[in-house]
């Protein structure tokens, strides 16, 4: 990806520092404003969607995409692509099915999955890194490698006898509350990955390869290196992503998690964070994803029809591009005309 | 990758002054015929009927949507981009025009194939101005209309499928029948390749499409109109996919609103497999052409070897990343005795 | 820098790990398969006695949500359901993801359970992942019917089954066994693998086939998934007939794999040669039937089925049965059923479709 589009975006930018953080800035906070602002009006008008059941309801929906989106967001930001995270998802879940009927205990085969998650994401990491073979091209054949592979490993069967004290344990709620259980790991994580992200060298690290890879070389960053360990990273989350969906769904199955990659893809993106690289944040990636998939729930809560929902997602990752773009070219044409105005009428 | 620049067309008219990217090319291409070629004699040693005269035309009927999309494909790659949407628009162009013949049974098949060529065409107008005006990167945009034509064709057909016996008699059997023994849908796929493969090796909008991918600002400094090429590029893509859509509803006779749903994964493959650059500016639609066919070859050769139809996913998933490796290997080995003769290498 | 990128990565990874332990917390000790043999089942205490004589209650909520919104088949029994919800003066709902996975039908169960349906009429594209939503909504008072394909029996009520199975498997390879006069290889063409109707099917075919005089020289050779998609449908019946050249008959138990076999068939030099049966609607085998590809198949009536379910959903909502074997109610014009073993409401034996009376339907 970077490599695909680094002239592009330093052609397209010509504009200064100052105007390219404060569009970032902007859109990142735009999103959390409107995230806000949707929940607090869908809670008004669309009936049980402001229960606390329905937030249950919410928060296990969006844990995966939530969790994926995490490492995803960074690998973005260095300016490369995971699309296999779904695909892992269902491997790691096929391997958890086969390990279980083989008489494996549980408290084995979840570390291992993750530790499974990580290995594939690694395999990523290599091609991408040491062989330096575009990571689109790449991700797009892992995405079908662990796909098929989930498919040899556990054919079109599924094992679903998983024990209920951790099925139950991975959809109930903390006590008497109904604060699901999952939402105080996944909000741990997710404040690791911010603090990595906004807080430390590495974070530092990972915008500055996304930025511009050849510079951030030069200045001492082993841009391979960090991209690497992003990709197990990826690999690992999906990894444990594999053990939450086959617990919530009690089902492993090959076909797990099909097709989310997009969901992912489609919530980082319209958190503000670009495709090129080099910018977004994970308050504005979570803004993205709560967005996503509250407009869903309250959208279906609302018996809206199902093709009304795909439409939806499609047009919002469009437009979370889209519109910045237009933001910005507003903005340059505007202050072009003040700068016109405030001098002499010959440019 | 993008080394192997502008000459890689292997129509021997383009023929530069390197003898050694003609010999990289076509020893390309050559492997691709020599895995089919394999693939093929060992499914035969198996299973004789492999190889009778009803199966070849399977496959090559198996392959003659999936080749008019790669065709479609290689254009925008070449550019530098991509078309996620064309399962999409396939299923968009398949549904309207069965609905379309349905209502008016006596609608000519040339009529319903512009009807697709128009449909298609408008949907990839749309990816072509969100990513040329919108300045919204391919991936995204066609990510988006992904969902945004696939909804639209839930919209459109709801719960309902249009049979075979909905669907005028002449047009079915446009999708069956044969001149001198070779199925009609192979010939429209055959003369897609070839026009595409005249278009972009001797007209100047067609070369302009590898310029463009090799290098954009190059491009746009000797004054190609990147702009009109881009548009053209996604017009074209999604015409193609329009028109594999009337194919698709000739021959399975049966379409509804998941019709091509997943498809863009083994157009993808095809092309990558078929040795065009992911990073656009190298490759040509015969190339692509061959390995929409090897692609189709293995799915039909498993369960004739018997093979588990399990690992046939793995198997795509495992060509796509040998043949981008393949190439980047061999672009290495190129741009390395290029350096050697101390010759242009962009 | 790069040491303490590394070294954050790692504390990463097994901060990762650690929670997937901290998921253990639950269950002391090593929980493996064996352990956990006798858990399961509860939720399906008998409730309340079956009322058998009671009255349908009216103004009840019900929802079908089937395995996806984009298929005929559901859209005709959402048209029996949908008469039978307006007979008993009902609200009536169909919703439902227009994909096949079974994820995305749990978060429609929860949104159904949100707006407090009262019935849910259920067609599970999984037997098992759909169970803990299911109890969800049952703990909060919706009753749920599964239709067309079941969920575990202790997640539902009742479960209305298009035809007896042993029926369907009995019927589709007496069919066959006609078409090809009674010897020779045969084949299977099959939604997907995991597909619970269409397994037990076969599983009745395999045994008719090992035990029945009747089709001692009928050999089955082989058996192939389609999972419902044309395409794939399209390329295993070639694959089928080239790998087993002696090959006489297919039998395909899915409406999608008849049609797509059909369809090649009839492109084919094989048209005529290689018998065709299975399960498949009129509408998509009209064309097939006339031209003479196929010479008979069988389905049941997804109008029917639908309606069946609605007025049984409506039953065990309104206490008239509880899913208790042996209750009985009356699904308004279609008659009096009664419930079997595990809670399972038989629509009847299926119909054959062929040349003489295809025309009298219109599904």
């Amino acid at each position: 990806m970077s490599t695909e589009t680094a002239p592009d975006r330093v052609a397209d930018r010509p504009q200064s520092g100052r105007l390219r953080s404060s569009r970032m800035v902007g859109w990142d906070g735009a999103v959390v404003v409107v995230t806000a602002l949707f929940i607090v009006i869908a809670a008004l008008t669309v009936e049980h969607f402001g229960t606390s059941r329905n937030a249950g309801f919410l928060i296990l929906d969006l844990a995966p995409v939530l969790l994926l989106a995490l490492p995803m967001t960074l690998i973005i930001v260095t300016g490369e692509i995971d699309l296999s995270v779904a695909s892992t998802v269902g491997l790691t879940s096929s391997a958890m099915g086969v390990m279980w009927n083989n008489g494996l205990p549980l408290e084995t085969i979840m570390p291992l999955c993750v530790v499974i998650g990580a290995v594939l994401g690694a395999v990523n990491g290599i091609f991408v890194t040491a062989l330096g073979l575009p990571s689109l091209a790449v991700t797009i054949g892992t995405l079908a490698l662990y796909r098929g592979l989930a498919f040899v490993l556990l054919g079109d069967t599924a094992v679903a006898d998983f024990p209920r004290d951790f099925t139950g344990w991975t959809i109930g709620d903390l006590g008497a509350s109904s604060i699901p259980n999952v939402l105080i790991p996944m909000l741990v994580i997710a404040g690791l990955f911010a603090a990595v992200l906004h807080a430390t060298p590495t974070g530092r690290a990972i915008v500055a390869t996304g930025a511009n890879a050849t510079a951030a070389s030069f200045a001492g960053i082993p841009v391979g290196r960090v991209k690497f360990w992003l990709y197990v990273t990826s690999g690992a989350v999906a990894g444990l992503v594999g053990v939450f969906w086959t617990l919530r769904y009690s089902s492993a199955r090959a076909d797990n998690a099909a097709g989310l990659e997009l969901t992912v893809v489609a919530a980082v993106l319209l958190g503000g964070v670009s495709i090129f690289g080099g910018k977004g944040t994970l308050p504005g990636v979570l803004a993205g994803v709560v967005l996503l998939t509250s407009l869903q729930n309250a959208l279906r809560l609302a018996d809206v029809s199902t093709e009304a929902l795909t439409v939806v997602t499609g047009s919002l990752l469009i437009v979370s591009v889209l519109a910045p773009n237009v933001v910005t070219a507003v903005r340059t044409t505007l202050s072009r005309r003040r700068a016109r105005l405030r001098m002499t009428p010959t440019s | 990758m993008t080394l192997v620049a502008r000459p890689t067309d292997s129509a021997p008219t383009t023929r530069t002054g390197s003898t050694l990217l003609d010999a990289v090319l076509r020893f390309r291409a050559l492997g691709l015929l020599i895995a089919l070629v394999a693939m093929v004699a060992a499914t035969a040693a198996v299973n004789s009927r492999f190889v009778s005269q009803q199966s070849i035309r399977d496959i090559l009927l198996g392959a003659a949507i999936t080749i008019l999309l790669a065709v479609g494909m290689t254009v925008v790659v070449l550019t530098r981009g991509i078309d996620l949407s064309v399962g999409s628009v396939l299923g968009l162009s398949a549904y309207v025009t069965a609905d379309f013949l349905q209502v008016n049974p006596g609608t000519p098949v040339p009529v319903a194939m512009l009807l697709g060529l128009a449909i298609g065409a408008g949907c990839g107008l749309v990816n072509g101005a969100v990513i040329h005006f919108g300045k919204v990167p391919a991936l995204v945009a066609t990510l988006g209309t992904l969902y945004v034509f696939r909804g639209i064709v839930y919209f459109v057909a709801g719960g309902s499928r249009i049979n075979a016996s909905d669907m005028p008699r002449g047009f079915l059997d446009f999708g069956t029948d044969r001149v001198l023994g070779i199925p009609y849908l192979i010939i429209v796929s055959l003369v897609v390749v070839v026009l595409a493969g005249v278009f972009l090796s001797r007209y100047r909008a067609g070369r302009d499409m590898y310029a463009l991918g090799s290098s954009p600002e190059a491009a746009k400094l000797a004054g190609i109109p990147a702009g009109r090429r881009l548009l053209t590029a996604y017009v074209l893509c999604g015409a193609l996919a329009g028109l594999g859509g009337v194919l698709h509803a000739a021959r399975f006779g049966t379409v509804d609103a998941s019709a091509g749903s997943g498809m863009e994964l083994n157009v993808v493959a095809a092309v990558v497999v078929g040795g065009v650059a992911i990073f656009g500016g190298s490759g040509t639609v015969f190339g692509a052409a061959l390995g929409a066919l090897l692609l189709t070859v293995i799915s039909n050769a498993l369960p004739v070897l018997s093979v588990d139809q399990f690992w046939q996913q793995a198997i795509v998933g495992a060509l796509i990343l040998g043949a981008i490796g393949l190439d980047r290997f061999v672009g290495l080995r190129v741009s390395a005795s290029l350096r050697r003769k101390d010759s242009h290498v962009d | 820098m790069s040491a303490s990128r590394t070294r954050r990565v790692r504390a990463f990874t097994s901060a990762a790990l650690g929670l997937s332990l901290a998921l253990t917390v639950a269950a002391c000790g090593g929980t493996t398969q064996d352990s956990n043999e006798d858990e399961g089942g509860g939720g399906d205490e008998p409730a309340a006695t079956a009322d058998a004589g009671g009255e349908f209650e009216t103004g009840l909520s019900i929802a079908m949500l089937p395995k996806s919104v984009n298929n005929p088949y559901f859209d005709a029994s959402s048209e029996g359901a949908e008469a039978a919800v307006g007979e008993l003066e009902g609200e009536y709902e169909y919703t439902g993801p227009s994909d096949t996975a079974a994820s995305s039908q749990v978060s429609y169960i929860n949104t159904l359970s949100q707006q407090a349906a009262d019935v849910i009429l259920l067609s599970a594209n999984d037997p098992n992942a759909l169970c803990s939503s299911l109890e969800q909504a049952r703990a909060a008072g919706t009753s749920v019917v599964t239709f067309d394909s079941d969920v575990d029996p202790s997640c539902r009520d009742a479960f209305v089954s298009q035809v007896d199975g042993a029926e369907v498997g009995r019927t589709l390879i007496e069919m066959m066994s006609e078409q090809i006069g009674g010897e020779g290889q045969i084949a299977i063409l099959s939604a997907t693998a995991n597909a619970t109707n269409q397994n037990a099917w076969i599983a009745v075919i395999e045994e008719e086939l090992a035990n029945n005089p009747d089709y001692a020289n009928v050999e089955l050779v082989a058996t192939v998934y389609g999972d419902d998609e044309d395409e794939k449908s399209f390329q295993e019946t070639q694959g089928l007939l080239q790998a087993n050249p002696e090959l006489k008959g297919i039998i395909s138990p899915t409406t999608v794999g008849i049609a797509a076999a059909a369809r090649y068939l009839q492109g084919s030099e094989y048209k005529g040669q290689i018998a065709l049966t299975g399960l498949g609607t009129p509408n998509q085998m009209r064309e097939f039937v006339k031209d003479g590809t196929v010479t008979e198949f069988a389905l049941w009536d997804p109008t029917a089925l639908g309606e069946l379910a609605a007025y049984a959903g409506a039953a065990v909502a309104s206490g008239i049965i509880t899913g208790a074997e042996g209750d009985t109610f009356t699904a308004g014009e279609l008659g009096e059923y009664t419930v079997g073993a595990d809670g399972v409401i038989i629509l009847g034996p299926p119909t054959r479709f062929n040349a003489d009376n295809i025309d009298d339907f219109d599904f």
